[in-house]
C-alpha cells in the first residue's frame, strides 16, 4: 500500500487532509464542545480510563471563589494580545480544575497557594486577591513572578506562581487556540522530505 | 460453596504460545503460515491499531492534554499497562531496585515502542574481552534471519559498513530535523560518529505487502499506526496470522503455569480467564513462551512438578538469573540560535532520525563495552508540560530588543517567550550494554501472590561500577556535544545520581532470564531456544539472550523467534517433537 492508499485507508485524501488543517484554524469551540470531543471516540480507551474520566468530570475541587482567583491569575499570566485570546478565553481554568483532580499532587500546592495569596493581600491591602485593584494585584504578582529577584520571604509564593505559570502554559498551548497561536504545523498526513531549503540556508546547515 | 472448577479442553493444539508480542507474534506468524494449528494466549485485551490507535488526535481531545496519568508515556500512547498493574504486584529484595513495565494487550509492548531496530553485531554474540559468556550462536548464524525480518517487516536506515553495527536491507531513511542537524554537527566535532537512525517504519510501501500502508509522517508511532505503517506485533504478525485460519487468539487469558506429564514433557498450559475468572487448561504438543523475559521466567519457576522440582527447564538453576536491562542516562537543553524559528511540519517519523552507534575503543576506557546515543528535537505537537519551567530558560537569553530578561515573568512578554522558545529544545539519551550477572536476578517471592493467586516475581538487581562509569562517560560526552552545538544546558549529572543512570528496568530492555547455551548445567535453553530439560518447550522473547549489546532488543527477538519457529517446523517434520 503506498502513501495515497494509506491516506485513503484513514479516510483522508489530500483534499480532506487540507480540510483537517482548515478545521483547526477555525475559532475555538465552546468548552462544552471541547469536553465532548474529549470524551467521544472511546475506541482504544480502556474501560477503567473511561470510568475514571467520567468520575473526575462529575467531581468539583475548587470553590467558586478559588475558580475566580484562578481565572484572574491565568489571564495575568497569558493575556489576550493581537495574536490570540487570553488563557480564560481558551478555558484554561476548566483545564486546571480537571488536572488537579487527575493529578492530586497539584491539589494542596494550588489550594494552599491561592490561600497564601489571599492572606498576603489581606495583610497588605485588607482585601482578598480578587477584590484588589489591578495595580495591587500586579504589585503582588511582581513580588513572586521573578524567582531570582524575589525576596526570600516570598519563596512560597514563587513556587506557587511557577506552578500556576506552568499549568497555564500547558492549558493554553494545548487548546485549539494555543496550538494555532504557537504555529504547530503537524498532525496532518504528508511526506517529510527534510528541513525546507530556505531554512537550511538561513541557518547555514545545507551541508551538514 | 464456590463453583470454581478447572475447565479442561479436549482439543489438543499443535502449539500453544503464551504472549503476543514480538516473540510470540513472530512464532505464531511463521507457524500459522506453515499450516500448524496454533493457540495464542494473551494476558491483556484485544488491540488492533487500525481501530484502537489514538493517532492524529489533538491535545485538546484529551482532558489531561496528553499527560501520562493513566498511561505512563502519555494519554495517547499505545500501552495498556505500565510500571504498576492493579492487583499484579512485583517485589524487590535487599533494598535493590527494579522497575518492570508490562503492557497487557495484543501485541504487548510493540504497540508503543520506539521502533529503533538495531541488529546486534558479531562482537555482541562473541565478546572480545571475555568478560561475559558467549552466545552459543554467532552473528553469521543469525544474519539470514535478520535479513528475512528486514524484508518481511521493513526497516529504514543507511548502509554504513561499521564492524559491530551490521547493515540491514534498508528502506530510505527520514532526513534529520533542524535541531538534529545541530546535534550532528556538534557530535561530529566531538569525535562522536552520527549516522542515520534505523527504525521499523515504512518510509516507502513495503515491497510485496498489500496489508500495510506507507508512513504519512505524523511522528506518532508511539500511539501505534492505523495504517500499519510501523511495526507492531499486533498489526504485522498476529492479525495477519489469524487471517490464515490457523491461529486462534484468546485474550484476557493470564497463564498460570506450564503443565507437564510424568516424563517431564509439556502437555499444555493452565490459565485464568480474566473475563469469567474461571480456570482453564489447554493441551498442546508444543509449548512456546513469549510472555516477556520476566513473565516467561516467572511461568517456568511457577511450573514445578516431580519431574521438574526446581521449576520447569531449571535443572541448571539459571532461570531468573543474568537479568539485565540496558543502561540509560540522558541530557538536554535548548538552542538559542533557533529562537523565533519559522514554522513548518517537522513531525517526521516516530522513531529516531539520527543516532550514534558506539564509536570508541574500550582499551582506552575504564569500563567495558559501550553505548549508543539516541537524539531528538524539533517543532513537536504541544502536550501537557509544554513550556514548563520557562523560568529556567527565559532569563538566559536577551529579549527581542537585545536586553537581558529577568527570569520568569508573566503577561504579554511571557506569552511571546513561549512562542520564541518553541522548537528550540533537544534531547539525547545513552543506551548501553549492562553486563549480564548471575547476581542480578528475579525469583518467585515466597510470600506474595497476585490477584489470581499466582506467585509473583521478586527482583534483585544492582548496578556495578562498570555501568556507573559508563553513565559518567555518557554525561561527559553529552556535555561536549551540547557545548559544540552552541546550546544552553545544565551541568552534567554527578555521583549523587550515579551520573543519571536510570533504575534497572527503566529502559524496558530487560533480557537474559532464561538464557541459552550449549552446556545444560549453565543454561536453560539450547541454541534453538529449546529447553534442555523439556524438548517440546521453547522460549522466544528476550529471556534467551545471553548478553545484550547496546542494541535495543526487539529486532533480535524477532530474528531469534523466526529461527526457532523454523526449527520447530523441521523438528515436527523429523517427528522429534
Amino acid at each position: 500500500m503506498n502513501r495515497r492508499d494509506s491516506l485513503k485507508a484513514l479516510g483522508l485524501s489530500a483534499v480532506s487532509a487540507g480540510l483537517l488543517l482548515e478545521a483547526c484554524k477555525t475559532e475555538t469551540k465552546p468548552a462544552a464542545a471541547e469536553a465532548a470531543a474529549a470524551t467521544e471516540g472511546a475506541a482504544g480507551r480502556q474501560p477503567f480510563e473511561i470510568e475514571r474520566d467520567k468520575k473526575l468530570n462529575g467531581e468539583k475541587f475548587f470553590t467558586a471563589a478559588e475558580m475566580e482567583t484562578i481565572t484572574v491569575l491565568v489571564d495575568i499570566i497569558i493575556p489576550k494580545d493581537d495574536k490570540s485570546g487570553s488563557a480564560s478565553d481558551a478555558k484554561v481554568p476548566d483545564f486546571i480544575e480537571f488536572i488537579v483532580k487527575d493529578m492530586p499532587d497539584h491539589q494542596t500546592p494550588v489550594r494552599g497557594g491561592l490561600r497564601w495569596l489571599d492572606l498576603q493581600c489581606l495583610n497588605r491591602y485588607s482585601k482578598v486577591f480578587t477584590d484588589c485593584s489591578h495595580n495591587q494585584q500586579i504589585e503582588l504578582i511582581d513580588m513572586i513572578a521573578y524567582p531570582n529577584k524575589a525576596k526570600p520571604e516570598m519563596a512560597q509564593g514563587v513556587s506557587f506562581f511557577n506552578r500556576m505559570r506552568d499549568l497555564t502554559a500547558s492549558g493554553f498551548f494545548t487548546s485549539q487556540m494555543g496550538v494555532k497561536d504557537i504555529g504547530y504545523a503537524g498532525n496532518s498526513p504528508g511526506k517529510w522530505t527534510g528541513v525546507p531549503e530556505d531554512i537550511l540556508k538561513h541557518y547555514g546547515m545545507e551541508n551538514v | 460453596m464456590s463453583d470454581l472448577q478447572i475447565k479442561k479442553s479436549s482439543t489438543t493444539y499443535d502449539v500453544v504460545i503464551v504472549g503476543s508480542g514480538a516473540g510470540g507474534g513472530m512464532a505464531g506468524y511463521v507457524l500459522a503460515n506453515a499450516g500448524i494449528k496454533v493457540l495464542m494466549l494473551e494476558a491483556g485485551a484485544y488491540f488492533d491499531p487500525q481501530k484502537d490507535s489514538q493517532q492524529l488526535k489533538w491535545p485538546w481531545e484529551s482532558p489531561r492534554r496528553g499527560a501520562g496519568t493513566t498511561r505512563y508515556f502519555g494519554d495517547f500512547d499505545a500501552a495498556f499497562g505500565g510500571w504498576e498493574l492493579d492487583g499484579e504486584p512485583y517485589t524487590t529484595k535487599d533494598n535493590t531496585e527494579f522497575s518492570w513495565f508490562r503492557s497487557r494487550m495484543l501485541g504487548g509492548r510493540t504497540n508503543h515502542w520506539g521502533r529503533i531496530s538495531l541488529r546486534m553485531g558479531p562482537h555482541d554474540f562473541k565478546s572480545r574481552d571475555g568478560l561475559t559468556d558467549d552466545w552459543p550462536i554467532t552473528y553469521d548464524e543469525v544474519k539470514p534471519y535478520y535479513d528475512k525480518v528486514d524484508r518481511m517487516i521493513g526497516v529504514y536506515g543507511t548502509v554504513e559498513g561499521l564492524e559491530n553495527e551490521p547493515d540491514g536491507i534498508f528502506l530510505p531513511p527520514p532526513k534529520p530535523r533542524l535541531n538534529e542537524l545541530y546535534i550532528k554537527q556538534g557530535a561530529k566535532k566531538a569525535g562522536v560518529t552520527v549516522i542515520t537512525g534505523r527504525g521499523s517504519v515504512l518510509t516507502e510501501a513495503l515491497p510485496g505487502n498489500k496489508d500495510r500502508g506507507a508512513c504519512f509522517f505524523c511522528g506518532q508511532c508511539g500511539r501505534s499506526c492505523k495504517v500499519y505503517g510501523d511495526f507492531s506485533a499486533s498489526s504485522c504478525l498476529v492479525i495477519p496470522a489469524v487471517k490464515t485460519g490457523n491461529l486462534k487468539v484468546i485474550t484476557n487469558a493470564m497463564v498460570r503455569e506450564v503443565l507437564t506429564n510424568k516424563e517431564g514433557l509439556a502437555t499444555g498450559v493452565s490459565y485464568v480467564n480474566k473475563e469469567d475468572m474461571q480456570e482453564y487448561q489447554v493441551n498442546a504438543k508444543t509449548v512456546i513462551l513469549g510472555a516477556s523475559a520476566g513473565e516467561s521466567a516467572r511461568l517456568l519457576l511457577n511450573s514445578r512438578s516431580a519431574a521438574h522440582p526446581g521449576g520447569l527447564a531449571n535443572s541448571s538453576g539459571v532461570v531468573g538469573r543474568y537479568l539485565h536491562d540496558s543502561t540509560g542516562s540522558s541530557a538536554g537543553g535548548f538552542l538559542p540560535q533557533l529562537m523565533d524559528r519559522k514554522r513548518y511540519n517537522e513531525d517526521g517519523v516516530g522513531s529516531v532520525h539520527i543516532y550514534s552507534p558506539w564509536w570508541l575503543d574500550n582499551k582506552k576506557l575504564d569500563f567495558p563495552r559501550g553505548y549508543h546515543i539516541e537524539y531528538g528535537g524539533g517543532l513537536h505537537m504541544p502536550s501537557y508540560g509544554f513550556g514548563g519551567g520557562i523560568e529556567n530558560m527565559n532569563g538566559m537569553v536577551p529579549d527581542r530588543n537585545g536586553n537581558k530578561k529577568e527570569a520568569g515573568g508573566y503577561g504579554a512578554s511571557l506569552k511571546d517567550d513561549y512562542r520564541r522558545f518553541y522548537g528550540t529544545q533537544f534531547g539525547m539519551a545513552g543506551r548501553g550494554t549492562a553486563i549480564a550477572r548471575y547476581d542480578n536476578y528475579c525469583e518467585i517471592d515466597p510470600n506474595v501472590v497476585d490477584k489470581f493467586g499466582i506467585p509473583v516475581l521478586r527482583f534483585h538487581y544492582k548496578w556495578a561500577p562498570d555501568e556507573i562509569k559508563q553513565a559518567k562517560h555518557m554525561q561527559e560526552t553529552f556535555q561536549e556535544i551540547m557545548h559544540n552545538m552552541g546550546g544552553i544546558y545544565g551541568g552534567p549529572q554527578g555521583p549523587e545520581t550515579n551520573y543519571g543512570l536510570e533504575t534497572p528496568g527503566k529502559i524496558i530492555h530487560e533480557v537474559g532470564t532464561v538464557r541459552m547455551g550449549d552446556d545444560p548445567k549453565k543454561s536453560a535453553l539450547n541454541k534453538w531456544c529449546q529447553a534442555h530439560d523439556c524438548k517440546n518447550l521453547f522460549v522466544v522473547d528476550a529471556a534467551p539472550f545471553v548478553q545484550q549489546g547496546d542494541k535495543n532488543a526487539t529486532w533480535t527477538i524477532l530474528a531469534l523467534s523466526m529461527r526457532t519457529a523454523e526449527y520447530i517446523l523441521q523438528q515436527r517434520k523429523a517427528l522429534n517433537i
